[in-house]
């Protein structure tokens, strides 16, 4: 088995409020493979963002990195010097957000923006650059690229925006992508052919993947791993079908029940009662045991750690050891 | 761009019109024309052939097509005061207050917006805290004061730059200029920082705000995602996403710059048009002030119409075929 591309390890990111610290992600631990899609899913507030933001170095202040190593083939990033960490951005990990109509800037012609961007990482010339732009417009699927070149961002639909933005997110062929919803904002019926874009291009230029959402059925179409986050902590992590298929902790269980698929017989939609808690109010032990329809004593006091059960790893008190 | 650009003269030209009606009401209805021209001893009979003669009698719109006629030409008729027409008197008056009010725009631009980046950029920095307390009182303190205390202070007690007056001046074809002359920019420096300083101010403070606003939208976010340099993102990006408002904002104060400089170039003794204009209104100089007037919309319109060029060039979404609007926000 090959080394990992990147290395979570024990990452803890806080904000320092009037209020107290807030501890929005808390000891998360997970690898990413060369080449490989890795899932990230849970409800609003679980902290998938920020966890993203904290690779690539972008966490806004307040938030910081209280703990934690971030390592790329080894090599740790997160305590890198600002300029280092900037070459590193788009040149090793590229970042494509959630609103591919906000994400260009309107006075520039996206072909501007794409020669600035591969001018910033390579040596190229302008006219290099610009054939390398219109071929990457054409990977994305735009049609008559050298022309579409030329044009401004509010010329161009929702969805081929964000094929611009993916085009721009892998110009210079970064090694691994974080992909932060990158279909919520568009419409339902090019979502599909976006994420089956993104697929298909990371898997022919070989970059791996993290995919932010909080679409269990986008997550089971395309990724290799997944892990499922609630309020700031992995509640389980594995092999996307083991997931998908025999999620073992009752948060991850529910959110199954709430995929809408077409490929799969669902038995019964078991949506979970409630949200996901506020970080000023992060339940004791099990930080599920509010909504969890399986939580007994020991969750309201402890906090469970991932353990192994089966192929995946899993916190929850259902498979712990008794200790 | 030709159907936007000349939709907008159009509306240029309307405005100048409603301007010109309400100059042409204060010159033919303010006070009797006649009266301001003759003595006391003249007859009845020799006004009413002045009457006649000025076309006083003529119908209301006839008048008024002349006047505007006239004013395209650029006569505005005789000043009471002087006996002299208007339209010389405004040559001689006009470089001062536009020398005065350009180089102010030009000082409250080179100095404001750079100042507003910085700002902008380092939000809570010493500096920052100093130019926005700097700002503040640039913004409360009245013109007048700023230019008595510039005074008292550079020119009673240091005695580095006079106080009144444009210092020599240098003749160019019609043109007066004091930008030649050691004394003439000695002369411009206090008044020019006066009425630029409220100006420098504002787009100090816009230009704050706006880059605060740009900096956190989704395609800066993107942007440094891409590892492209601050230098860039800040100048490339953020800055030039500002700039829209700020020509709107400028092009305003370039037109309040020449209509304010009424008050500095009072207290300065500014030999300009607005010194011209007030002692105008002391002496109800009619033609002086309907020309006044009229001359200051003419800026306004035209500063208008330059400000609207520019989004044009900035903007490329106002450029658009408008088929396809674009989403913004
Ligand atoms: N600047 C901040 N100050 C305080 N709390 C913050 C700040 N930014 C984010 N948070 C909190 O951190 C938590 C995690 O945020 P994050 O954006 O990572 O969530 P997410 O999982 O991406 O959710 P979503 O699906 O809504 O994007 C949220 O509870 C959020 O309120
Ligand atoms: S630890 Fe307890 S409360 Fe938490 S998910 Fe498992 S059973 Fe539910
Ligand atoms: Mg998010």
């Amino acid at each position: 088995m090959s080394e990992p591309l990147l290395n979570v390890a024990h990452l803890r990111i806080e904000f320092n409020t009037r209020r107290g610290t807030l501890v929005a992600v808390d000891d998360i631990s997970f690898d990413v493979m060369p080449g490989e899609v890795f899932g990230v899913v849970g409800e609003s507030g679980a902290g998938k963002s920020l966890t993203g933001q904290a690779i690539i170095g972008l966490l806004e202040p307040p938030g910081r990195i209280a703990a934690g190593e971030i390592r790329l083939d080894g090599r740790r990033i997160d305590n890198l010097p600002y300029g280092q960490m900037r070459r590193l951005r788009g040149r090793q990990i590229g970042m494509i957000f959630q609103d591919p109509l906000t994400s260009l800037n309107p006075l520039y012609t996206v072909g501007r923006q794409l020669v600035e961007t591969i001018q910033t990482h390579t040596s190229m010339n302008h006219e290099e650059a610009r054939r390398r732009a219109v071929a990457l417009l054409e990977d994305v699927g735009i049609p008559a690229a050298d022309k579409r070149i030329d044009h401004y961002p509010h010329q161009f639909s929702g969805g081929m925006r964000q094929r611009v933005v993916i085009a721009l997110a892998l110009c210079a062929n970064p090694r691994l992508v974080i992909a932060d919803e990158p279909t919520t904002a568009l419409d339902v019926s090019i979502q599909a052919q976006i994420i089956l874009l993104l697929k298909q291009l990371c898997e022919q230029y070989d970059t791996a993947v993290i995919l932010i959402t909080h679409d269990m059925g986008v997550i089971a179409e395309i990724s290799d791993r997944v892990a499922v986050m609630y309020a700031g902590r992995i509640v389980e992590i594995g092999g996307v079908r083991e997931v998908v298929k025999n999620a073992r902790h009752p948060y991850a269980r529910g959110l199954m029940g709430a995929i809408p698929s077409l490929h799969r017989r669902v038995e019964k939609l078991n949506q979970i009662d409630g949200s996901m808690p506020r970080l000023t109010e992060i339940p004791s032990g099990c930080a599920f045991h509010p909504r969890c329809p399986q939580a007994f004593e020991r969750c309201r006091r402890e906090r469970p750690d991932l353990v192994r059960v089966g192929e995946s790893q899993v916190a929850c008190w259902l498979y712990g050891r008794t200790s | 761009m030709p159907a936007f650009i000349i939709r907008r003269l159009a509306q240029s030209v309307f405005v100048m019109l409603v301007v010109a009606m309400v100059a042409f009401l204060m010159f033919n209805y303010v006070g009797d024309p006649v009266h301001q021209m003759v003595g006391i001893e003249t007859s009845m009979q020799e006004r009413e052939a002045l009457r006649e003669a000025l076309g006083l009698n003529d119908p209301p719109l006839v008048q008024f097509a002349r006047f505007v006629g006239h004013a395209v030409q650029g006569k505005f008729g005789l000043s009471y005061q002087y006996k002299r027409p208007v339209a010389e008197l405004f040559e001689e008056r006009l470089p001062a207050t536009l020398e005065l009010s350009l180089v102010a725009a030009l000082f409250s631009l080179v100095i404001g917006i750079p100042m507003g980046v910085y700002t902008g950029l380092h939000r809570s920095g010493f500096l920052s805290r100093i130019f926005m307390t700097f700002s503040l009182i640039g913004i409360s303190l009245p013109t007048f004061l700023i230019g008595i205390l510039l005074i008292f202070v550079f020119a009673v007690i240091l005695g580095w730059l006079p106080s009144y007056g444009r210092g020599e001046v240098v003749a160019i074809g019609g043109w007066t200029t004091g930008l030649l002359t050691i004394s003439g920019l000695k002369a411009l420096i206090m008044p020019a920082i006066t009425l630029g300083m409220f100006q420098l101010t504002l787009i100090m403070r816009l230009i704050r705000s706006e880059m605060l606003e740009v900096l956190r939208t989704d395609y800066i976010k993107f942007a440094r995602a891409r590892g492209l340099t601050d230098r860039a993102i800040n100048f490339g990006h953020a800055l030039k996403n500002t700039l829209v408002p700020v020509i709107t904002i400028t092009g305003l104060q370039i037109g309040s710059i020449i209509a304010f400089a009424i008050i500095t170039e009072t207290v300065f003794q500014w030999p300009g048009m607005g010194l011209l204009f007030l002692q105008a209104i002391h002496n109800v100089d009619i033609p002086i002030m309907s020309a006044y007037l009229i001359l200051v919309a003419f800026f306004f319109v035209v500063i208008n119409l330059i400000v609207d060029i520019l989004y044009y060039v900035v903007d490329p979404r106002l450029r658009v075929d408008m088929g396809k609007a674009g989403g913004h926000g």
